[in-house]
């Protein structure tokens, strides 16, 4: 390519790449600004006197440490809980050849399609004849037999040789045992991807503990959050300095898993 | 080589998976079918109404004014968004400097939660302390009041949606890119083919499969959005950014029609079969994910 097309293309992606990321950084410099200077007109780019004040008012007047710890609860669980069964059926989906098996995992793809939108209605009333509801296991059990993570293990594990198994069988190992002490070692790859994903899904969530929660002290971050705008009176200061908060964990996990996260998105989206 | 034997085994494995699959996907799916045809408000007993709830939506002028406003943000997001992350990974995928920092740059939006991005863009475009107003206003124009105006409420809806999912579906769109043979290009030059030239007859035609993923998804994720919408505007102005699940959330949950809530949801679900079918069709792509 012409060097000179090539260096203002460079230039356009990194103008495009910073005005990306803005928003993000506008609100990080604001949640540092002390309430005076958070509504000055004109605004200053840099917080003159930077305070951690509007943390510790997020901290201490919204009950926030427990909406963090009740989500840093939620999420944890229901990964560990997706890992576990979606790498199960993603095994029986690779390695064994049963009756409507193919049925069974084409519906299991066809529920993508079926979002949580869509049934909220019944899915409360079923999340209450089952004593689920503002109880915080109805939002780890529910979501954590994804579609997406059946697909992902499955796809990862039809690559794994059959002949490994085939050996272990013949070496009288159990089928738990090959999948535990084989199988999950050899996914290693997309488990951690799953893992990250599932993760930012839960933490993410808004919807589900929408519907299943209305007990204040159950509240996850992003329900206590929605919770905060709703009010007439919208305390910006406070306001930011959650949103923030809740940015940190998944910014947090995107820095050191990036690869990671990239190859997920990749396989999902090539062979769906 | 797939197990004969052991034909228990592998229910087993799928079990739990298929367990909560019922229970909360299967089962509420029926029961909200069922339920589309009483009348019901969660105290009472419900009443079988037969369609009843489906003549009220259709003979209400309220739903074909959200079902259109739905589609105008549908429509306008669905194909900004491809155009958007399309560009963005024809950009990252040339092998320019810092291009792995861009791509996480592009990417940073993507894992947000939509109730922060809702947040976010609510004080960006704030009318009285926004930045946005605050650059207007400074290069000589006067302030909009983006959030308190129908119209602008609309397009800060859809712009915060471009800019919260483009980066995901660039990372598709890089893939697919990526799995183009380079040979095709290689020949293309030698042809003497423009880059022009080799993006429409060689790359658009070669992304088919990855676009057809992108336009399905980013479909059914427009017209389920309903936490952005909670944060960045609550529907309004009036009813401006009031989309389907809104409502359905608003006649379940605020004005306790179970039944009519439940009717919309099936109409919902059949528009998002329909739309999937349709881009199916017409891009021309079936293939079996299980081969």
């Amino acid at each position: 390519m012409n060097r000179w097309v090539s260096r203002v293309l460079q230039a356009a992606g990194l103008v495009l790449a910073v005005i990306f990321v803005l928003p993000v950084i506008w609100v990080v410099i604001s949640s540092f600004k002390p309430g005076t200077e958070l509504f000055a007109w004109p605004p200053t780019f840099w917080p003159k006197s930077a305070t951690v004040s509007n943390y510790i008012d997020a901290l201490n007047k919204g009950n926030f440490e427990r909406y963090f710890l009740n989500s840093l609860y939620v999420s944890t669980l229901s990964t560990i809980l997706t890992l576990v069964i979606n790498s199960m059926a993603g095994y029986a989906f690779a390695k064994f050849s049963f009756k409507g098996d193919r049925l069974i995992f084409y519906t299991f793809i066809a529920t993508l399609m079926v979002p949580l939108q869509v049934i909220m209605v019944p899915i409360f009333l079923v999340i209450r004849r089952l004593g689920l509801y503002n109880s915080l296991w109805g939002i780890i059990i529910p979501p954590a037999a994804t579609p997406t993570g059946v697909f992902l293990m499955r796809q990862y594990m039809i690559t794994i040789p059959d002949e490994i198994i085939e050996s272990a069988r013949i070496d009288g190992a159990s089928e738990w045992r090959i999948f535990w002490l084989i199988m999950l070692p050899l996914a290693k790859p997309v488990l951690t991807a799953l893992t990250i994903f599932s993760f930012m899904w839960r933490w993410n969530d808004f919807l589900w503990p929408f519907i299943v929660i209305s007990n204040e002290q159950k509240y996850t971050i992003q329900v206590a959050i929605a919770n905060f705008v709703g009010q007439f009176y919208v305390d910006w200061n406070s306001l930011l300095a959650m949103s923030v908060l809740a940015m940190i964990p998944v910014l947090i996990i995107f820095l050191i898993f990036q690869r990671h996260f990239m190859k997920g998105i990749a396989i999902t989206g090539l062979k769906m | 080589m797939k197990s004969k034997r052991l034909q228990l085994i592998p229910y087993l494995f799928i079990l739990p998976n298929v367990v909560i699959f019922l229970v909360f996907v299967v089962v509420p799916a029926l029961y909200g079918f069922a339920l589309s045809f009483t009348r019901w408000d969660v105290i009472s007993e419900p009443v079988f109404v037969g369609v009843g709830n489906y003549i009220s939506i259709f003979t209400s002028s309220s739903f074909w004014e959200t079902t259109q406003r739905t589609l105008v943000y549908v429509l306008t997001v669905v194909p900004l968004t491809y155009v958007v992350s399309l560009l963005l990974a024809l950009l990252v995928d040339s092998n320019m400097r810092l291009r792995t920092l861009m791509r996480a740059f592009f990417y940073v939006p993507a894992m947000l939660s939509a109730v922060v991005i809702g947040v976010s863009w609510r004080w960006i475009f704030g009318d009285y302390f926004g930045i946005i107003n605050y650059f207007i206003e400074r290069y000589g124009g006067t302030p909009i009041n983006w959030l308190t105006t129908p119209g602008w409420a609309m397009l800060v809806v859809i712009l915060a949606s471009v800019w919260a999912r483009a980066g995901y579906y660039m990372v598709m769109f890089l893939a697919g890119l990526q799995g183009i043979p380079e040979v095709y290009y290689e020949a293309a030059k030698i042809d003497g083919a423009s880059r022009w030239q080799q993006f429409w007859r060689i790359t658009l035609p070669l992304l088919k499969p990855t676009s057809l993923v992108v336009l399905v998804l980013c479909s059914i994720e427009s017209f389920k959005v309903f936490d952005l919408i909670v944060t960045l505007t609550t529907g309004g102005p009036g009813r401006a950014t009031t989309f389907l699940v809104q409502d359905i959330y608003r006649w379940a949950f605020q004005r306790g029609d179970l039944g009519y809530a439940s009717a919309m949801s099936v109409v919902l679900l059949l528009i998002l079969g329909l739309l999937t079918v349709f881009q199916f069709r017409l891009t021309g792509i079936g293939g079996d994910a299980y081969e």
